[in-house]
């Protein structure tokens, strides 16, 4: 037993090859099985994820889901930053540039209104539940825009350490959603199309929550939804700080 | 060669990700801004030139194509990855927070996705 426990967290990239893949497998396999193919098999692997990142997360008390428990640390690894960003940009291959002109000016409207909407959204929440002091508020509005905007915009006006975890947790609620919500949804807001799937990475936002969206509605349309919303959190975290802190502070 | 592929997928990826952190720099916001974003031009941008063509016919491109395969796979482990017990303590708020801006945001995806183009965007519901 020990000598295979040596072996799996020695090999743990390879063990997390395997284990994603007995994973992809067995979502298809309910997929066709148990749907008719009629919820995507990708959807369901994502949806198994996100589960297990939840009992992971609770078994070991860590903050990176399943990949806290040791046999698993590979997963931390294949599914991290740069292995992720590395297989968006592998989808970009074969996309054609006049598609994405086409829908330039829309793209980049939709990244303004996309963090000013959510920023909007998380502030009246925030003032909903009794926070009435500006920092605070425009902490936990900006996590409502990314769990990465929330503590940077957090840490950039003095909030609390609290009212920081506080946007992370909305942040994470975002992201996860859009993971789970996006290929339920995608027929209502006719997400089919280059065009469309640009405006929707630039509203979203949220890196992690677009490619999985994508990625269990059509893959077709990832390279286009993750070209808009990678500049997202950069401009979140541009806006968070200055003009909305001020116009939050303005107001309340 | 396969490693070609490979290569200039990475090279753009790096170069990206550094133009993104410049960028990030210049506006003074700690966050990398659109690295991704421009790296992924940078790939559609050279894989259309005939001089890089070496780089991403044939078998170069199963280097690139590879990775591009094995993008549902690392989604599933980034999903394993996240900390979703953090989000579901975040308590009612963090939640309600985030699940309206969620909502909000899709509804906007039709009203915007009309900019800029003529022909109108399927109304919700609409069956195809």
């Amino acid at each position: 037993m020990d000598a295979l426990v040596t072996v799996l967290t020695r090999n743990y990239l390879l063990v997390a090859f395997a284990v994603v893949g007995i994973t992809v497998w067995a979502s298809y396999f309910i997929s066709r099985k148990f749907t008719a193919g009629r919820i995507h098999g990708s959807a369901i692997a994502i949806t198994l994820g996100l589960v297990a990142a939840y009992f992971g997360g609770r078994a070991t008390g860590g903050s990176a889901g399943v990949a806290d428990i040791p046999v698993l640390a590979g997963i931390g690894l294949m599914g991290g930053g740069m292995m992720r960003d590395f297989a968006i940009v592998a989808t970009a291959f074969g996309v054609h540039l006049d598609e994405l002109k086409k829908a330039g000016i829309a793209g980049v409207i939709s990244i303004l209104a996309g963090v000013v909407v959510s920023f909007l959204v998380g502030a009246i929440v925030a003032f909903a539940f009794g926070y009435t002091d500006p920092v605070s508020v425009t902490t936990i509005a900006a996590g409502a825009v990314t769990y990465i905007v929330g503590p940077v915009t957090g840490a950039a006006i003095g909030a609390s350490s609290e009212v920081v975890a506080m946007s992370v947790a909305a942040g994470l609620v975002k992201s996860i959603l859009v993971m789970i919500g996006t290929p339920l949804v995608a027929r209502f807001i006719g997400l089919n199309n280059p065009q469309s799937a640009m405006v929707y990475g630039g509203l979203m936002g949220t890196t992690s929550g677009v490619a999985a969206g994508l990625a269990a509605t059509d893959p077709k349309l990832v390279p286009y939804g993750a070209m808009t919303a990678t500049f997202y959190t950069g401009v979140g975290c541009l806006l968070g700080p200055s003009i909305l802190f001020f116009i939050v502070r303005a107001v309340i | 060669m396969i490693i070609y592929g490979v290569a200039l997928l990475s090279a753009c990826l790096v170069v990206g990700l550094y133009l993104g952190e410049l960028l990030g720099t210049i506006l003074n916001v700690d966050a990398n801004v659109g690295g991704v974003g421009i790296a992924m031009l940078l790939l559609v941008v050279i894989s259309s030139k005939k001089s890089f063509a070496g780089f991403v016919r044939g078998e170069s491109g199963a280097g690139i194509k590879f990775w591009s395969a094995m993008y549902i796979p690392i989604v599933v482990a980034m999903a394993a990855r996240q900390n979703v017990a953090a989000a579901i303590d975040g308590g009612a708020m963090a939640i309600l927070a985030g699940t309206l801006a969620v909502v909000v945001s899709f509804a906007l995806v039709p009203l915007i996705s009309k900019i800029g183009r003529g022909d109108p965007v399927p109304a919700a519901g609409e069956t195809d």
